[in-house]
């Protein structure tokens, strides 16, 4: 077993004092993220990438990703507590959750998040651990027609999974493609739509979209609902946590069965939010008392949690191996990766052993960390929610500015952001999904020079895209995914008539 | 929306009245498919087809811009063909959008201060106007709480992080 050989050297490095002291940093950081509303995983590791330019890539990104985990575990917090969804895959947590905190037996509910949070994503890991090599050895044979083939694959996925309307999927996506393609183009080095303005010759930088799509958007929506949270009271001992764990053990089927949800929903893009909702109704068809779920049923805070958080963790497997990100925070961790000279994609594990396998390691202690971290800490986190609203928002106004300007010290990219805040507002409210647009926004560059470079290799000629079994295979499941849509329209037209066709 | 429907409305029926969700949609669509327009046309100038080196510049913007303009003005239909409650839907009611602004406002002007006076002031300066008029606190407390807000904020970045942020006249004073 390679790996294990592999893992262990990634210990050693994860280890080292100043990654320990760095995990436990990310891990307070990223709950901290979770819990404040209008930051979080995604616009949080934008916000502190520029700081890290100055570390080495495996400490830097051990602090990322611990921001990550923290962001997760923080995400529950708020959902149970205060019945608000730090993140959209939290949003399942609350039916339950919430209920339960009503009932007094909010120190139970998140004993319960917290430990099946932990389970969904050591169960992701021990998965990342194994089939991650595997992956990334059959992707050294991809060329530029099987990555064009891949991205395809993944935003097809966008339209074919996507919960709302796929035209409005599809037009975020296409707007995400647009903004990248803006500025210099690589190839002929011509100006692309800056429309005369200097300002736009540099195009848009993804992490300055980010945090005005997911930070500034998400003060104007919170702002809607009144300038109060009304969160229930935040108390857990180790008695409490020492009863749930004993509990727990019982439900060990439904972690199992969510923590595989998870995993195979996170792998796809897209994953994490779709995941906790279906472990949630999984769960509850199998359940002996469907009834009982949205009352405060402890299997209703687990399942999402596990899946959740096991297909936050799977995420990052195709942005290791293949380059191409599961969910918007994975999309600026591979930002960073870039940012800092690293190549994504399958030759990083043959390049880079040192720093996959530190990554992963972090990963198995950060969640440890983490854990441990919110068990402990709960009721302080918690209290952030209780300090008025105009001073958090005024801070995380700031914290925003300041991380749009780090980014690439340009005082446009404030006003970019702000710009990108009413943008994500309105595309919020219309249900138009940001993910696909930021996925597109950081993947755009490549995924045209994969398609540019499959047609220079034909010499114009689409056919490329299906010269091997591979590449056909790849892009005739994405095709199948993108016309899912229609196929289940236009069979809902021909089955309900007229009346189902305005519905 | 004329004046006499809003005098009719009962009381309560008030808080429901704003911008209407289908405006909102149609006019985000509209947008959308102006900027795939905008691509389009920018793309032909470019050459969207087949160059020396390959496809041209343009060639990918051009098809992704036809696709935006093509599925933003697609999203068009079920709102225009909406009926009934999906067709009064509030996007944002007054109440609600003076609270938006009540923010939006001052974020603007926050914004457009920080060229001239610097970031760590134009943040003092939010924080308090922030903590007076949208929360109950009295100037008292809200000019300590803006004044630490810089000065946190300057150590960790300037001193720190060693990252230059903008800074304004005030600074300039104080020799940095």
């Amino acid at each position: 077993m390679e790996e294990i050989g592999l893992l262990m050297q990634g210990f050693a490095v994860a280890l080292q004092p100043g990654n320990m002291l760095l995990m436990l940093v990310g891990v307070v950081l990223g709950v901290l993220i979770g819990v404040l509303p209008g930051l979080g995983g995604a616009n949080g590791i934008a916000i502190l990438l520029p700081l890290t330019f100055a570390m080495p890539p495996v400490s830097a990104v051990i602090m990322l990703s611990c921001i990550y985990w923290g962001a997760l575990f923080g995400g529950a917090i708020t959902s149970i507590l205060f019945n608000i969804p730090g993140e959209p895959w939290s949003v399942a947590t609350t039916f339950d959750g919430y209920p339960m905190a009503q009932q007094g037996r909010a120190g139970e509910a998140l004993t319960a998040a917290f430990t099946s949070s932990f389970f969904g994503a050591f169960v992701a890991v021990v998965m990342i651990t194994f089939v991650a090599p595997i992956v990334a050895g059959f992707a050294l044979r991809f060329g530029p027609p099987e990555f064009f083939a891949v991205m395809f694959l993944s935003f097809a996925c966008f339209v074919g999974m996507a919960k709302g309307s796929p035209l409005k999927t599809l037009a975020a996506m296409m707007l995400g493609f647009l903004l990248a393609a803006v500025g210099m183009d690589t190839v002929t080095g011509q100006l692309r739509m800056t429309f005369g303005s200097e300002e736009m010759i540099r195009g848009f930088d993804f992490l300055v979209a980010v945090i005005g799509l997911f930070g500034i958007s998400e003060i104007l929506c919170s702002i809607e609902e009144g300038l109060h949270f009304r969160g229930q009271k935040a108390k857990i001992d180790l008695k409490v946590v020492l009863r749930t764990w004993a509990e727990l053990p019982r439900h060990w089927f439904l972690a199992i069965r969510s923590a595989v949800i998870g995993c195979w929903m996170g792998i796809t893009p897209a994953g994490a939010t779709p995941a906790s909702f279906m472990s949630y109704g999984v769960a509850r068809r199998m359940s002996k008392d469907p009834a009982g779920f949205g009352q405060g049923r402890i299997e209703g805070v687990v399942a999402p949690e596990t899946a959740a958080h096991a297909a936050g963790t799977s995420a990052l497997l195709p942005m290791l191996t293949l380059g191409v990100p599961g969910s918007p925070t994975a999309a600026v961790l591979l930002g960073g990766l870039i940012m800092w000279g690293l190549q994504p994609g399958p030759m990083l594990f043959v390049e880079q052993k040192e720093f996959v396998w530190g990554l992963v390691a972090s990963m198995y202690l950060g969640n440890v960390a983490g854990l441990l971290v919110v068990l402990v800490a709960v009721p302080w986190f918690a209290a952030i929610l209780r300090v008025p609203f105009p001073i958090i928002a005024a801070l995380i106004l700031t914290v925003c500015a300041i991380g749009a300007y780090t980014v690439s010290n340009a005082e446009f990219d404030i006003v970019l952001m702000l710009i990108f805040g009413i943008v994500g507002y309105v595309m919020k409210k219309l249900d138009y999904p940001l993910a696909p647009l930021v996925l597109a926004l950081v993947l755009g560059d490549r995924t045209e020079e994969a398609f540019r470079q499959s047609l220079l290799v034909s010499n114009g000629d689409l056919g490329i895209f299906f010269h091997n079994w591979l590449s056909g295979g790849i892009m005739a499941a994405g095709l199948a995914l993108l016309l899912w849509p229609a196929l289940a329209w236009a069979r809902g037209a021909l089955a309900g008539g007229p009346r189902a066709q305005a519905a | 929306m004329s004046t006499t429907t809003l005098d009719l409305a009962p009381a309560a029926g008030r808080s429901s009245q704003g911008v209407r969700r289908s405006a909102m949609e149609v006019a985000t669509s509209i947008a959308l498919a102006l900027i795939g327009a905008a691509a389009i046309w920018d793309s032909s100038r470019l050459g969207a087809g087949w160059g020396a080196e390959g496809p041209q510049s343009g060639y990918f913007p051009f098809w992704i811009g036809l696709i935006l303009a093509g599925t933003s003005l697609a999203s068009l239909v079920p709102v225009l063909r909406a009926r009934g409650a999906a067709a009064e839907a509030m996007f944002v009611t007054w109440p609600q959008l003076r609270l938006v602004m009540s923010v939006l406002i001052p974020t603007v002007f926050y914004v457009a201060a920080i060229p001239l006076s610097g970031i760590y002031l134009a943040s003092a300066a939010l924080v308090a106007y922030f903590m007076t008029r949208l929360g109950e606190f009295t100037w008292r407390s809200a000019l300590p709480a803006a004044a630490a807000t810089a000065l946190v904020a300057f150590v960790t970045f300037e001193v720190w992080f060693l990252v230059g942020l903008p800074k304004g006249p005030i600074e300039e004073l104080l020799g940095f």
